[in-house]
C-alpha cells in the first residue's frame, strides 16, 4: 500500500466512522442513556430513509424533505413513546426487547403495505453532486465529504447538550435516580419523552442523510443495528464521547480489516469489541 | 338509465342462477380426475416479496392460459411463505409434502432455503421445481431425477461473462462480490471462462455478506488499475454498488461487468450511474421472439405489470410440469413417465427455446445486455444453448 492509498483508505475509515457515530447517536441516547433496550433503532434508521425518499420525490428537494421528515419522525417518537414505551420503564428488560422486535415486524410490515419492497434510489442534491479528484483513477464523493461534516457538528451538538446544558443535566440525573429528581419538581416524565423523541429524530435524521448513498429497500434497518449496539457497547453506556470515539475506531478496524485481512474482514470488528470489552468491560468511557 | 340498470341486474342474476344449477353437476365429471395438487413455497413477505409474487404470478397465468389447467388437469394450490429462511425450510417442505400431499412442490428464491427444499425431496422423494435460486449444486451434486430448474444456475450468467470480457480484449481483471456461496460460484465461473480465454483474474475481493460499506475496495480498485472489473450483486447492495462506483470516477476509467443480477429490478433506483452497464442473464428487454411478446402482453394485462425473469421462470416452471402431466394424462402415480417427459421437454419460454440438461437445469442462451434508461437491451447472444457443467452429479 502506496502512501497516497493509505491515506485514502484513511480517509474511507474516518468518513465510515463518521456516518456510524451519527446512526448510533439515537441509540446512544434511547439504550445509553435511559436505558431502554431498542431493538427498533434500525426500524427508525429505514423509517427515515424512506421518508427521504417519499417526500424527496414529492418536494423535489432533499433539504426540504430532511426538514419535514425531523418534524414527522420526532411526532412519531413524541407518540411512541407515550403509547408504548413510558409503560415499560418498571419492567424487565425481556418485555423491552419484545415490544421493540414487535416494532420492527410491524415497522417492516407497513413500510410493504405502504411503498412496497422495491429498492429506490435518492438523487444526490445538484450542488452537492460534484466529486473531487483524489488520484489519477479515483475521485471522492462531495456528498461523502458534506455527511461527514454534518456528523462532527451532531457530535459536537450532543456532547454540549448533554454536558453543558441545564436540560443535560436533568436528562444526566433522570438516568441515575429518576424518583429524586421527581420529587425536585422537575417533570421527567416529559424530559423523557422529548429525550427518546430526540432519539427517534437522531436515528431518521441518518437514514435521511446516508439514504442518497445507501439507497433505499426493505431490512436495510436490520443491517445498521447490530454495528449501532456494538458502537454504544464499545464506547461506554452512556456516553456521548464515547459511541463518537468508537465509532471512529470501529471505522478504522473495519476498513482496515478489509483491506489487510479481507478474509476475516467480517470479524475485525467483533474482535475490537471483545477486545475492548476484556480490556474495560464497562466499555472505553464510562457512564457520565 | 333505470331501465337498462335493471335489465342487466336481471342478466347477472339469471347468469348467477344458472351458474348454481350447474355447479352440483360439475362434480361428476371431475370425479375420474383428481385435481393436481401443487405446492408452492416461496417468499412472500420479505424481501424477496416481490420476486415471490412474480413467480407465482407466471405461473398462475400459464395455468390460465391452458384454460385453468395445466397439461389438461384442474389444479389445486398449496401456498406457505418460505420468509426466506432457511432455517424453517426443512419444516415448510415437510408440511407441503407430507400433510398437504403436494403432487409437485415450487420454490424458492433464496439459495440456501431451496438447498434445504432439495435435501428434503430427495429425501421423501417428492418432484420438486426450483423456479429460481442458483445454486450451483441443486443440479450439481444435489441432483436427482425428482429434482429440476427452470432458471439458472450461478455458473451460467458468470461464466458467459467471462468470454465476453475476454472478447473485449481485457487482460487484467479484479473481482468482487460478497463472500458466499453464490457470490462464489459467479466468481468461480466467471475465471473459468475468462482464464481459459488468455485473460488473468489478477484479484478476487470479497466482502463479508450483506455488507455494503465498499468505499475501501472502491480505493483498491483503483490503486490496481485493472482492465476491468466483474462483479455479483443483487438487490439494495447492488443499487448502492453501482451508485458508489460511478461516483468515484471508476465507470469513466474502468469498465464495470457483472451477471444479470447487478441491474435487474434496480434501475430504477440506480438512476444514470447504471446507463451503459454491460451484464449477462438468461433474459434481457426487447428480444425478438414472439412468444415473449406475446407473454408480456398478457401478463401486463393480467395483472396490471410488467413481467421480469423471476415471472418468467414461474411461467416456465407451470409449462414444464404441464408437459409432464399431458404424457401421463393427469395421472401423478406414473412417475417415471412423468419424469421421463419433463427431461426431454422443449420449453416454448418468453426467453426462447430451452431445453434440460442431464441433471435437469435449462440449456439456454445467455443474452449479452446493455442498460438504456430503464432497461437491459439485449446487444447479442453471449452464450449459445450453455449447459451448466453439473459438477458432481451422478446421474
Amino acid at each position: 500500500m502506496d502512501l497516497t492509498t493509505f491515506l485514502i483508505q484513511l480517509l474511507n475509515a474516518l468518513q465510515y466512522g463518521l456516518l456510524l457515530f451519527l446512526v448510533a447517536s439515537g441509540l446512544t441516547l434511547i439504550f445509553g442513556i435511559m436505558g431502554i433496550i431498542n431493538l427498533a433503532h434500525g426500524s427508525f434508521y429505514m423509517m427515515g430513509a424512506y421518508m427521504a425518499f417519499a417526500l424527496t420525490s414529492a418536494t423535489g428537494n432533499l433539504f426540504v424533505a430532511i426538514l419535514l421528515g425531523i418534524v414527522l419522525s420526532a411526532l412519531i417518537g413524541f407518540l411512541l413513546e407515550w403509547g408504548l414505551f413510558s409503560r415499560l420503564y418498571k419492567r424487565d428488560h425481556l418485555d423491552q426487547v419484545l415490544l421493540t422486535y414487535g416494532l420492527i415486524l410491524m415497522f417492516e410490515e407497513i413500510r410493504s403495505m405502504i411503498v412496497g419492497d422495491d429498492v429506490h434510489g435518492v438523487r444526490i442534491p445538484e450542488m452537492l453532486s460534484a466529486s473531487i479528484q483524489l488520484s489519477e483513477t479515483l475521485s471522492y464523493p462531495v456528498y461523502r465529504l458534506f455527511m461527514s461534516g454534518v456528523c462532527i457538528v451532531l457530535a459536537v451538538l450532543m456532547y454540549w447538550l448533554i454536558r453543558h446544558t441545564r436540560l443535560g443535566m436533568m436528562i444526566r440525573a433522570g438516568s441515575s435516580n429518576r424518583e429524586m429528581v421527581q420529587s425536585l419538581g422537575i417533570n421527567i416524565d416529559l424530559i423523557y419523552r422529548l429525550v427518546f423523541a430526540l432519539g427517534v429524530t437522531l436515528a431518521a435524521f441518518a437514514g435521511m442523510l446516508a439514504a442518497p448513498v445507501s439507497s433505499v429497500y426493505p431490512g436495510m434497518g436490520n443491517q445498521v443495528l447490530i454495528i449501532c449496539f456494538v458502537v454504544v457497547v464499545i464506547g461506554g453506556v452512556g456516553s456521548v464521547w464515547g459511541a463518537f470515539v468508537a465509532a471512529l475506531l470501529i471505522g478504522l478496524a473495519d476498513t482496515f480489516g478489509k483491506v489487510i485481512i479481507p478474509d476475516f474482514a467480517g470479524l475485525t470488528v467483533y474482535l475490537l469489541m471483545a477486545a475492548v470489552l476484556l480490556w474495560r468491560p464497562e466499555g472505553i468511557f464510562r457512564r457520565i | 338509465m333505470s331501465h337498462e340498470v335493471n335489465r342487466r341486474q336481471f342478466l347477472i342474476s339469471s347468469a348467477a342462477v344458472a351458474a348454481g344449477l350447474a355447479l352440483p353437476s360439475a362434480p361428476l365429471f371431475a370425479q375420474g380426475a383428481r385435481k393436481v395438487r401443487v405446492g408452492l413455497m416461496l417468499p412472500y413477505t420479505g424481501t424477496y416479496a416481490a420476486l415471490g409474487n412474480a413467480i407465482t404470478n407466471g405461473f398462475k397465468l400459464a395455468v390460465e392460459q391452458g384454460g385453468g389447467k395445466l397439461g389438461g388437469s384442474e389444479v389445486e394450490y398449496f401456498t406457505v411463505d418460505d420468509e426466506s429462511d432457511a432455517a424453517k425450510a426443512p419444516e415448510n417442505a415437510n408440511k407441503l409434502i407430507k400433510r398437504d400431499n403436494v403432487d409437485v412442490l415450487v420454490g424458492t428464491v433464496h439459495s440456501g432455503v431451496a438447498l434445504a427444499m432439495t435435501r428434503v425431496a430427495r429425501e421423501a422423494k417428492a418432484l420438486l421445481i426450483v423456479p429460481n435460486a442458483g445454486a450451483d449444486e441443486i443440479t450439481g451434486p444435489l441432483c436427482a431425477p425428482n429434482i429440476f430448474r427452470t432458471s439458472f444456475s450461478a455458473w451460467q450468467p458468470a461464466y458467459a461473462m467471462g468470454n465476453v470480457m475476454a472478447e473485449r480484449k481485457h487482460k487484467n481483471v479484479v473481482t468482487l462480490s460478497w463472500k458466499y456461496s453464490f457470490g462464489e460460484q459467479s466468481v468461480a465461473g466467471f475465471k473459468e471462462a475468462f482464464e481459459k480465454a488468455g485473460g488473468k483474474v489478477v484479484k478476487e475481493l470479497y466482502l463479508p455478506f450483506p455488507n455494503v460499506e465498499f468505499q475501501p475496495y472502491l480505493t483498491e480498485i483503483a490503486a490496481l488499475k485493472p482492465d476491468a472489473v466483474f462483479v455479483f450483486f443483487a438487490g439494495g447492495g447492488a443499487v448502492k454498488f453501482v451508485k458508489d462506483y460511478a461516483a468515484a470516477g471508476l465507470k469513466s476509467t474502468i469498465p464495470l461487468y457483472g451477471s444479470g443480477f447487478l441491474t435487474d429490478g434496480t434501475l430504477e433506483a440506480q438512476g444514470e450511474a447504471a446507463e451503459g452497464l454491460l451484464t449477462t442473464l438468461h433474459y434481457a428487454d426487447g428480444l425478438d421472439i414472439p412468444k415473449d411478446k406475446e407473454f408480456r402482453a398478457a401478463y401486463a394485462s393480467a395483472f396490471k405489470m410488467q413481467p421480469d425473469v423471476y415471472a418468467v421462470q414461474g411461467y416456465d416452471a407451470a409449462q414444464l410440469f404441464a408437459t409432464g402431466l399431458a404424457a401421463v394424462k393427469g395421472d401423478v402415480g406414473k412417475r417415471d413417465e412423468l419424469v421421463k417427459a419433463m427431461e426431454s421437454a422443449t420449453i416454448d419460454s418468453p426467453r426462447g427455446k430451452f431445453t434440460l440438461s442431464k441433471a435437469h437445469n435449462p440449456v439456454q442462451d445467455i443474452y449479452l445486455r446493455k442498460v438504456e434508461g430503464k432497461e437491459n437491451k439485449v446487444v447479442s447472444v453471449a452464450a449459445k444453448a450453455l449447459a451448466d457443467p453439473a459438477r458432481g452429479c451422478r446421474m
